[in-house]
C-alpha cells in the first residue's frame, strides 16, 4: 500500500460509547464522538512527515523544515532526567494523523460543520456560535467574547469571530491556515522561540504537528476579546501534535486561554505540543491553560502522556508575559512553560497549580531566563497530590552576568492529601552578577483533620470540604486565570480530587 | 429534644476511656451549662458528639429530636441541627471568610433538600447578622479565622451558628481568652438566638459568662459523667468553693 494514500478505519464504535458512559461522572468529559476518521498509517517516517504536509496543501519551505527535525529526530533519544515513570512509548504504534473524513473538504463556514463535531463542542460546553458569552459561566462580564479555534484530533474544525477580529487587525486562525494564508509571517517567527532541535518532543512535533492556533496581534493594537483554542483528542490510538504560535508586535496586548480533554480509553495516548510566544517591546501576553485530559483511572490504566515544550520569547524592552496553568489531567505530565527576559526591565510571570490523583504523576515547573538588564520574574506554584501520585516541581532561576538588577521571586507550596502521595521540589538556581537577587521561598503540607473536620462540622461534605482548603490553598493561582475561567477551574480542582479522602 | 443516654467513649488510639456513662437530657428552648474540673471529658463530649475522629464509642446514644447522631456522618449532624462552637477554631489559609459561610449554608440547604441561597441573598442576611455581632466588612473578606484575635474568632463562631439556625448549639468553652468586653458581645450574640425552641449547652470553666447566658440548668461532670445537676446557683457554689466538696460528696 502506497502511504500517500490515507486509510478510513471504522470510528469508534456505540459499545465503547456506551462503556464509556457507564463509568460515570467523575471524568465529565470522557465521552467519545462516534465519527468516520481517516488516518494516516500507523508510524512514523519521511513519507508520513511528507503526507502530513500533504494534507495541509503545505510549501516546500515547510515540508523541508518538518523533514529536517525528523532527521534529527531519529537521532535522538527520550529525555530521562524527569521524575516520572512509564513504559516505553512505541513511537511506530501510533497514528500521527486523524482527521473527521466531513473536514477533507474543508467547510466554508461553522454552519457547514458536521453537526456531530458541533454536538461534540456544545457538550464539552465550548460556544463555537459567536455569542457574546461562555455558557453557563457565572459571573462573566456582560458583552465580553471569547473567540475560539476548535481543534479536533490533528485538524482545526473551525475559528470564531474571525470577521470582527480582523477589522482589529488582528489574525487568529488554525496553524494550517497561517501557513497557507500568512506565510511570510510563519516562516519569521516559526521555531525561532523552541528551536526544531530543542528535545525530544519539539522535535518530534516540528516534523509531524498536524493543526494548532495561530496569533498575530498587530504594532499598538489590545485584542478586542479573550482568544482561545480548546483541543479535543477523540481518535483511538491517535497522537496529537499541535504548535502554536502567538506574536504579540510593539505595544499589542491579548489573553490566551487553552483547554484540553480526551475521551477515557484503556490505551496511553501521547500529545507532545509546541507553544512559542513572541513578545516585542512594550507588548503583554497573558497565557493560561486549563489542562484536563483524561488522567487514567485510579489503578493508572490508560490517560494521556502530555509532554509539552512552550516557551516565550520577550524580545522587547518591557515586554510581559504571564503563564497561568491549571494542570489537572493526564496521566503523566512534562512540562515547564518557560520566559526568556531579552529585553531590558521585560517581565515574565508563571502561576501553576498541579494536581496529580489516583496514579498520576506531573513533573513541572518552568524557566525564567534573565538576559536583559533589570528583567522581573515571579514563579508561584501550587502542588497538589492525592491518591498515590507523584508530583514535582522542576525550576531553573538564571540570571546572567549582563542582567544586572534583576530579581526573581519564587514560591512552591506543595500540599498533600493522604499518606501514600508524593511532593518533590527540585530548584535550580543560578546568578551571575551581584546586582540580582533571587528569593526561594517552600513550603510542604498535610490538608489537617482539624481543618476538615471544622468544615464538615459546619455541614460540608467530605469533598466539599477537600475542595474549599485546596481551593483555599491555590487561590493565588487562581485569581491570576482569566475570571470566565477561574469559576471553571475551581470546580475542576473540585472534581480531580474526588475520592481522593476517605 | 438533646439526650445523651448512657454515653461511654475511648480515645481510638490508646485503650482509654474518657465518658463513662454519661446522662444528659436537654429540652427545647433550654439552656444548660458543663462545669468540671481539666480533663472531666467535657470537650471530649461535644467532640463525639459531633462525630470528630479519634475517638470510639463503646456503648449509648446521643439523640437529637430521636434520631441517633451517632449512626451520621459529622456533615450529616450538622444538617440535622447540631451545631458546635469550637474552643479552638481552626485557620484557613486563602478561603474567605463569605465564601466558608456560604459554602457551609448551601451545604446544609442541600442536604435537606431545600434550594442553595444565591450570592444576592446570602450577603443580604450575612451582612445583618454580622453588624450585630460587630463584625465588619473586612472580617468577611479575610481568610477564615486566619490571623483573627481571639474575641474575633470566638465572634466569627457565632456568626457561623446564627448563619446555621441549629436546634442544637454546644459551647465549648467560648469564653476561655476573651476579656469582658469581647465575652459580653458573644453572650449577647447568643442570646439573640434564644428563641424557646433552640437549644443551648455550655461548656465553661467560670461562672462569669453565665452571668451574661443565663442557664436553666447547671451540670457538674467529674470523671466521664455527670455528677450532679442543679440551678444557677451550683455555677456559684463552683465558683466560691471550687469542686473539691462536690467531688468528696459523690466520692
Amino acid at each position: 500500500m502506497s502511504t500517500q494514500e490515507s486509510i478510513a478505519k471504522d470510528g469508534v464504535d456505540a459499545e465503547t460509547v456506551d462503556a464509556v458512559k457507564t463509568v460515570g461522572e467523575k471524568y465529565k468529559y470522557g465521552f467519545a464522538t462516534d465519527i468516520e476518521m481517516e488516518y494516516a498509517p500507523k508510524g512514523v517516517n519521511e513519507d508520513i512527515v511528507r503526507l502530513i504536509s500533504s494534507k495541509n496543501d503545505e510549501p516546500e519551505w515547510m515540508l523541508e523544515w518538518r523533514l529536517s527535525a525528523f532527521r534529527r529526530w531519529e537521532k535522538m533519544t527520550e529525555p530521562k532526567w524527569a521524575m516520572v515513570n512509564y513504559p516505553e512509548i512505541d513511537f511506530q504504534d501510533i497514528y500521527y494523523y486523524a482527521r473527521p473524513k466531513s473536514m477533507i473538504e474543508k467547510p466554508k463556514s461553522l454552519d457547514d460543520v458536521d453537526p456531530k463535531l458541533l454536538e461534540t463542542y456544545k457538550k464539552l460546553g465550548i460556544p463555537l456560535a459567536e455569542q457574546a458569552l461562555l455558557a453557563g459561566v457565572e459571573g462573566a462580564e456582560e458583552g465580553r467574547k471569547v473567540a475560539v479555534d476548535a481543534v479536533f484530533d490533528s485538524v482545526s474544525v473551525g475559528t470564531t469571530f474571525q470577521k470582527e477580529l480582523a477589522e482589529a487587525g488582528v489574525i487568529f486562525c488554525s496553524m494550517s491556515e497561517a501557513i497557507k494564508d500568512h506565510p511570510e509571517l510563519v516562516k519569521k517567527y516559526i521555531g525561532t522561540v523552541v528551536p526544531p532541535t530543542d528535545n525530544y518532543y519539539a522535535t518530534l512535533n516540528s516534523a509531524v504537528f498536524s493543526d494548532g492556533s495561530f496569533v498575530y496581534i498587530p504594532e499598538g493594537v489590545k485584542c478586542p476579546m479573550e482568544l482561545s483554542t480548546y483541543f479535543r483528542i477523540n481518535a483511538e490510538n491517535t497522537g496529537q501534535f499541535e504548535r502554536t504560535l502567538i506574536i504579540a508586535e510593539k505595544g499589542a496586548k491579548v489573553s490566551y486561554l487553552e483547554g484540553c480533554t480526551a475521551p477515557m480509553r484503556d490505551e496511553n495516548q501521547l500529545h507532545a505540543a509546541v507553544v512559542e510566544l513572541i513578545i516585542q517591546e512594550d507588548a503583554d501576553i497573558k497565557y493560561s491553560t486549563v489542562q484536563n485530559w483524561y488522567p487514567g483511572d485510579e489503578n493508572g490504566v490508560g490517560g494521556i502522556y502530555n509532554f509539552v515544550t512552550k516557551r516565550a520569547d520577550c524580545r522587547g524592552d518591557r515586554a510581559k508575559v504571564m503563564w497561568t496553568q491549571v494542570e489537572t489531567g493526564s496521566a503523566v505530565t512534562w512540562k515547564y512553560p518557560s520566559c526568556i527576559l531579552r529585553g531590558d526591565d521585560s517581565q515574565g510571570e508563571f502561576y501553576s497549580i498541579a494536581i496529580t490523583n489516583n496514579m498520576q504523576q506531573a513533573d513541572t515547573g518552568t524557566k525564567m531566563i534573565h538576559l536583559g538588564k533589570r528583567t522581573k520574574s515571579r514563579i508561584v506554584s501550587k502542588g497538589i497530590s492525592a491518591g498515590k501520585a507523584q508530583n514535582t516541581y522542576r525550576g531553573l532561576v538564571s540570571i546572567h552576568p549582563k542582567a544586572t538588577g534583576s530579581r526573581n521571586y519564587t514560591q512552591c507550596d506543595s500540599l498533600l492529601i493522604g499518606d501514600q502521595c508524593g511532593a518533590h521540589t527540585v530548584p535550580y538556581m543560578e546568578c551571575r552578577n551581584n546586582s540580582s537577587r533571587i528569593e526561594h521561598e517552600a513550603t510542604t503540607s498535610k490538608v489537617d483533620e482539624e481543618q476538615l473536620f471544622y468544615c464538615r462540622q459546619r455541614g460540608m461534605t467530605e469533598e466539599e470540604a477537600v475542595a474549599l482548603i485546596v481551593n483555599g490553598f491555590a487561590k493565588e493561582v487562581l485569581q491570576s486565570l482569566p475570571m470566565e475561567f477561574a469559576m471553571e477551574a475551581q470546580k475542576l480542582v473540585a472534581i480531580s480530587l474526588e475520592g481522593s479522602v476517605g | 429534644m438533646f439526650e445523651i443516654k448512657n454515653l461511654k467513649a475511648s480515645l481510638a488510639d490508646e485503650d482509654k476511656q474518657i465518658l463513662k456513662g454519661m446522662n444528659l437530657s436537654i429540652g427545647a428552648g433550654e439552656v444548660h451549662a458543663i462545669m468540671g474540673p481539666n480533663g472531666s471529658g467535657k470537650s471530649t463530649m461535644s467532640y463525639v458528639a459531633a462525630g470528630k475522629g479519634g475517638y470510639v464509642v463503646d456503648e449509648g446514644e446521643v439523640l437529637l429530636n430521636g434520631a441517633n447522631l451517632l449512626d451520621m456522618e459529622p456533615d450529616e449532624r450538622a444538617a440535622a441541627g447540631l451545631f458546635l462552637a469550637f474552643q479552638y477554631p481552626v485557620e484557613i489559609p486563602g478561603v474567605g471568610n463569605m465564601t466558608f459561610l456560604r459554602t457551609a449554608v448551601n451545604a446544609q440547604r442541600k442536604m435537606r433538600g431545600e434550594e442553595e441561597l444565591n450570592a444576592a441573598q446570602f450577603l443580604k442576611i450575612v451582612r445583618e447578622k454580622a453588624k450585630s455581632l460587630k463584625i465588619d466588612a473586612d472580617m468577611l473578606r479575610r481568610p477564615v479565622n486566619v490571623g483573627f484575635s481571639g474575641g474575633e474568632k470566638k465572634r466569627n463562631e457565632i456568626l457561623q451558628m446564627a448563619m446555621l439556625e441549629p436546634k442544637m448549639c454546644i459551647l465549648d468553652e467560648t469564653d476561655s481568652g476573651l476579656d469582658v468586653d469581647a465575652m459580653k458581645l458573644v453572650a449577647e450574640g447568643v442570646n439573640a438566638l434564644r428563641d424557646g425552641e433552640r437549644s443551648f449547652l455550655v461548656i465553661t470553666h467560670y461562672q462569669r459568662l453565665l452571668d451574661h447566658i443565663k442557664p436553666d440548668f447547671v451540670h457538674i461532670m467529674a470523671d466521664g459523667k455527670i455528677i450532679k445537676t442543679g440551678g444557677p446557683e451550683l455555677a456559684l457554689e463552683v465558683e466560691n468553693n471550687g469542686y473539691a466538696d462536690l467531688l468528696n460528696e459523690v466520692a
